[in-house]
């Protein structure tokens, strides 16, 4: 499925904010292992930055560190890229018993950024929690594949989450909007990675876009006005990681483009930014996703 | 021995009640009884000491270390605090032919750990063959991802370590913990090294033993050396006076000349790492970071850091600065690690450890797990990783003194839990002698030494830094439980090199280096200077008040009125006998100096606490009137005194002209606003004298004028005066100068803004004549003033 994207945040000050530093990860990722292929991709900065180097994280994702020189009123990002997507959703369960996946995660002896030992343990927005590994553990057992264990909490989630744009906000603690049962597709994320680890499987965040207007005859998909974020979990060394997306109950297909692959949203931060303003800020995104 | 035997009687025999403990080595003493031939002459010379002697003669190392304000910050449950310094006087003393041994097992072990990191930020060979499992490091939050692959400028992750060791019951010394991060203590050592020679100057000057100085001099040099050129800084990064250690960090950057800089100071502008000062922004090539890496940048690291450096990170990946140690370096500072260091130490060196470590079990495994259970009586579980508490869930389970319960525990955990664990075999110390009442008694002991990467290689500090138990339990555990510290000496067959380290400051190795200012610290000064100010204002506006409160038997007179009116309206409750606005002044004084420690003079900054604490005390006691006006004398002559210690003698280097530049300027703006109200046509009958008194110009008055006090004269000598060091001509005067011999940041022929700011204002009011000077003129140059102060901080502060 071939796209064109556009994506524009506009982040306005109250007061003038001085010379800042901003890390942006914005551009669709470029990589046969995501399945989608970036043609064509430009971002575009105003006003116009003093410093711009373009790089990558490690783990893999596209970087672009800017400098503006002179303080400013309004920041304008905008990533106009054409990408073709080809993932398949998962339909095949290769994965071994949850109980084996520790022994598959052993043989694993590579830190590369694909290694499932960097999704296993505590990162710096998912740490452990009682209460959610209780409700994680509750809804598994030893006789499930790692797939079906993944595909039990996914649909779980969907199900006990209520999807709410005002309960909760980017800094809220995974916990707390676990208490509350309601969130945005992060917290979703969030809480899906949390459950995983839990119970023994690997699990990342992917950020990245969702197709504007569904295909024909299905329902439009839920956080499509805006960046989006899954979970991918490690499904053993045969399946490797899947992509699942909570918010919509659904395991990744050609629907979504990825962006950002990460250990939580702080690896993977769309915008990341150091300034000095004393006012307030308030920052906008409009996304257009269109099939071609 | 017989002589000594015979003078006992009449001497001291600090080891009357002296014995090793059981189960424990002792460093002074062998098992029968015998002293150590290395603490021989040591010991006969203390008991050479009368009782008195040694008392009188422990005090003075106390008294050096108060005098020299070492303290250290503790932290308790809400807020920190300022400690003393809890020297224990006895040094412990190591044989150079041990220390040598020593020295060889940290310098392999440096070494091993380098090539370690070198290898988990780079191909990681030492996972895919098996030598390190690779969620130990996956799991460490020391491992720093935006640091893979990005070798560090100067090739090293190392630069200076410490180690933590200690004497077991066999008598080898063992490894407890690497300090890979920011090794604090090496400044502490040096501090205990200058009291304890004190305590003991005859015997030290005398004795065989290792200096320090050369090792920090070695440093120094290799610090320097690792500039990119010549022009660029060394500084330390400190994370600033909230720090535990700061004190220290602050006593070495004045040892080593070097600038103590905070996240704040620098900023990254086209990939390189510059200081931000008064004389515009200079290039710095070395940090000796003593901030955790993870807190460097929060673009690229901890988001949620303040005391970083934006771009920090980018700048380290293009090489344009080296950190002491690399981002990234604190990995190495893993407990888990010592269970894997034998096997690699054999694998990438191709010999053992010349020094053991701790035994250690990393529970991330089935088979170590089985192991651990079934030796749980001999061994003390931790975190697998640095600096971080027990995980709460292994807290719950091993918190218990049921083994069994344990045993369970860990029989049941999952690689990923135990992951988080490492068991570690308890260790038991050996013990030194400490003085207590007189008496020298055993306690546990453990030292913390300090590597260097010299020019030539790895340099051991010859001494260091030992930590004392509280209780003669000997056990490690029960060192955490605070205790005290005690200098280490290296003690030869032979005379050492005579190195002086006292006169530093002066020391040939101190390279010249353009003084410039930061930014920070010279807004910190210029604050200091007007708050102290400001301060000194309130006490004589304090004392005026009080004085005529109790002479007009506190009723109601027209001058009262308007003086309870003036000070509430400077922000002051004048129904407080020293009020809250005052000790807050103090407060603000005291905050901005301890941001310029390293600047300030210790005498100085104990004549502001001093002060500050004296207010507090007052404000309990004091009463209205001739109690408070008193009162206020007694703070009056302490501020005077501290400004004394500054102006008299402070170097008169860039900080101190902002110092004196914030004093002139809160001073002139106080006289302009005093005499607007005061020396108003309208003001109330007294308001003349009361002014005069004020501003401290009772004498010049009356020498000065023949005629009676009229607004004329008042206004001439507090206002226009350019001879009385009150007056608002005379501070402008000051201000126009130190201004002029302030760096220039434009270039040009043109005046800048600032300096045309003040000379407009110094013609405008130098021109005018006394009589003609109206109340609101007065009102409008204090506001001038105030918009001096704005431009200078845009100038040279921002």
């Amino acid at each position: 499925m071939l796209y064109e994207i556009k994506l524009t945040t506009t982040t306005t000050y109250e007061r003038y904010a001085n010379a800042g530093r901003h890390l942006l990860r914005l551009m669709p990722l470029d990589g046969n292992l995501d399945g989608q292929r970036l043609i064509a991709g430009s971002l575009d900065i105003r006003p116009s930055p003093k410093e711009r180097t373009d790089a990558y994280d490690f783990f893999g994702n596209r970087t672009t560190e800017v400098v503006f020189g002179e303080s400013h009123r309004k920041i304008e990002f905008t990533v106009r890229a054409r990408v073709d997507r080809y993932a398949q959703a998962n339909e095949l369960d290769l994965s071994p018993l949850l109980g084996a996946l520790p022994a598959e995660l052993n043989m694993v002896r590579t830190l590369d950024a694909r290694s499932p030992h960097h999704f296993l343990s505590a990162s710096p927005l998912v740490g452990s929690s009682a209460p959610i590994a209780e409700y994680a553990l509750a809804l598994v057992g030893a006789e499930m594949t790692v797939f079906e264990a993944v595909n039990a909490l996914n649909l779980a989630l969907h199900k006990d989450m209520t999807y709410d744009g005002d309960a909760t906000t980017v800094d809220t603690p995974l916990e707390e909007a676990f208490e509350k049962r309601k969130g945005v597709c992060q917290d979703f994320a969030h809480i899906m990675i949390a459950c995983l680890r839990e119970i023994g499987i690997p699990a990342g965040y992917v950020s990245g876009f969702l197709r504007t207007e569904p295909p024909k005859g299905q329902p439009r998909l839920e956080g499509a006005d805006a960046m989006h974020a899954w979970v991918q979990a490690w499904c053993g060394m045969e399946c490797g990681w899947i992509d699942f997306d909570p918010t919509n109950a659904l395991i990744v297909g050609q629907d979504h483009i990825v962006v950002a692959r990460g250990r939580d949203y702080s690896d993977v931060g769309p915008v990341k930014g150091v300034l000095w303003t004393s006012g307030d800020q308030d920052t906008e995104q409009a996304v257009d996703v269109i099939p071609l | 021995m017989s002589r000594r035997g015979a003078t006992r009687a009449s001497r001291n025999n600090p080891l009357i009640e002296y014995s090793p403990i059981e189960g424990a080595i002792d460093e002074l003493m062998t098992a029968d009884g015998q002293i150590r031939p290395v603490w021989q002459s040591f010991i006969d010379h203390l008991s050479s000491l009368r009782e008195e002697e040694v008392a009188l003669r422990l005090a003075r190392g106390d008294e050096y270390l108060r005098d020299a304000g070492v303290f250290f910050r503790q932290y308790g449950q809400k807020d920190s605090v300022e400690r003393a310094w809890p020297l224990s006087h006895i040094p412990v003393l190591i044989q150079e032919s041990e220390w040598e041994q020593i020295s060889a097992g940290l310098i392999q072990r440096a070494d091993l750990l380098e090539a370690i990191a070198a290898d988990m930020y780079g191909p990681n060979t030492l996972v895919r063959d098996g030598y390190l499992p690779p969620s130990l490091i996956a799991t460490n939050p020391e491992w720093l991802r935006p640091a893979i692959n990005m070798l560090p400028q100067g090739r090293h992750y190392l630069n200076f370590a410490a180690v933590d060791i200690g004497r077991g019951p066999d008598g080898r010394w063992w490894v407890l913990q690497d300090r890979t991060q920011a090794p604090s203590g090496a400044g502490f050592a040096l501090e205990n090294r200058v009291a304890t020679s004190r305590v003991f100057s005859e015997f030290y000057a005398d004795a065989n033993i290792h200096r320090l100085a050369g090792f920090f001099r070695a440093f120094r040099d290799a610090l320097y050396a690792m500039r990119t050129d010549d022009t660029s800084r060394v500084g330390i990064l400190t994370p600033g006076q909230h720090n535990d250690t700061y004190y220290e960090h602050a006593y070495i950057a004045r040892y080593l000349g070097l600038m103590l800089l905070e996240g704040e100071d620098l900023v990254v502008a086209d990939g390189k790492v510059m200081v931000r000062t008064v004389s515009g922004n200079h290039p710095i090539s070395v940090l000796w970071r003593r901030l955790d890496a993870s807190y460097a940048d929060p673009l690229e690291l901890n988001g949620a850091s303040k005391l970083g450096v934006p771009g920090l990170v980018a700048a380290c990946r293009r090489g344009s600065v080296t950190l002491v140690n690399a981002l990234g370096s604190g990995v190495l500072e893993c407990p888990g690690l010592f269970a894997f260091l034998p096997r690699i130490a054999q694998h990438l060196l191709g010999a053992p450890l010349a020094m053991p470590n701790v035994a250690t079990w990393w529970c991330g495994d089935a088979a170590a797990r089985r192991e651990v259970a079934a030796n749980l009586e001999r061994v003390v579980m931790r975190s697998a990783f640095p600096n971080q508490p027990l995980p709460s869930s292994a807290a719950r389970e091993f918190g218990t003194v049921d083994v069994n319960e344990a045993a369970v525990a860990l029989q049941t955990m999952s690689d990923r839990s135990g992951s988080l664990l490492v068991a570690q075999e308890a260790v038991t110390l050996s013990t030194t002698p400490v003085m207590l009442d007189g008496k020298l008694r055993p306690r546990p002991a453990s030292l913390r030494i300090f590597l260097a990467r010299t020019s030539g290689g790895w340099q051991v500090m010859p001494g260091g830094f030992a930590r004392i138990g509280k209780t003669s339990d000997p056990s490690a555990m029960a060192m955490q439980h605070g205790g005290s510290v005690a200098d280490v000496w290296v003690v030869s067959d032979q005379p050492v090199k005579p190195d002086t380290m006292l006169p530093a400051e002066t020391a040939p190795y101190v390279r010249p280096q353009l003084g410039s200012l930061p930014s920070r610290a010279a807004d910190n000064l210029f604050w200091l200077g007007r708050y102290v100010e400001r301060a000194e204002a309130t006490l004589r506006l304090l004392r005026a008040y009080h004085t005529r409160l109790a002479e007009a038997g506190f009723a109601e007179t027209p001058l009262l009125v308007q003086l309870t009116e003036f000070i509430e309206e400077n922000g002051i409750d004048p129904e407080q006998c020293v009020p809250g606005a005052l000790r807050d002044d103090l407060a603000f004084a005291i905050g901005s100096a301890g941001k310029v420690r390293d600047r300030f003079s210790i005498d100085g900054w104990m004549a502001l606490n001093d002060l500050a604490e004296t207010a507090t005390k007052l404000a309990r006691t004091v009463t209205p009137g001739y109690d408070t006006a008193r009162a206020m004398g007694v703070l009056l002559r302490k501020i005077t005194g501290f400004s004394g210690l500054v102006h008299e003698n402070m170097y008169r280097f860039t900080g101190w002209r902002f110092l004196s530049i914030g004093r002139s300027l809160e001073r002139a703006v106080n006289m302009c606003s005093l005499l607007a109200t005061f020396a108003d046509q309208d003001a109330a009958p007294g308001s003349l004298d009361l002014a005069i008194e004020v501003g401290d110009s009772t004498m010049s008055h009356r020498r000065r004028y023949a005629v009676n006090t009229t607004r004329a004269t008042v206004i001439d000598l507090l206002g226009l005066d350019t001879m009385n060091p009150r007056s608002i001509l005379y501070h402008l005067s000051e201000v126009r100068e130190q201004i002029a011999r302030l760096p220039r940041l434009e270039h040009g022929t043109h005046m800048t803004a600032l300096s045309r700011a003040v000379l407009q204002l110094h013609t405008d009011i130098a021109v005018r004549r006394p009589e003609e000077v109206e109340s609101a003129e007065l009102a409008e140059y204090g506001e001038k003033l105030m918009r001096i102060s704005d431009v200078l901080t845009d100038t040279y502060l921002r």
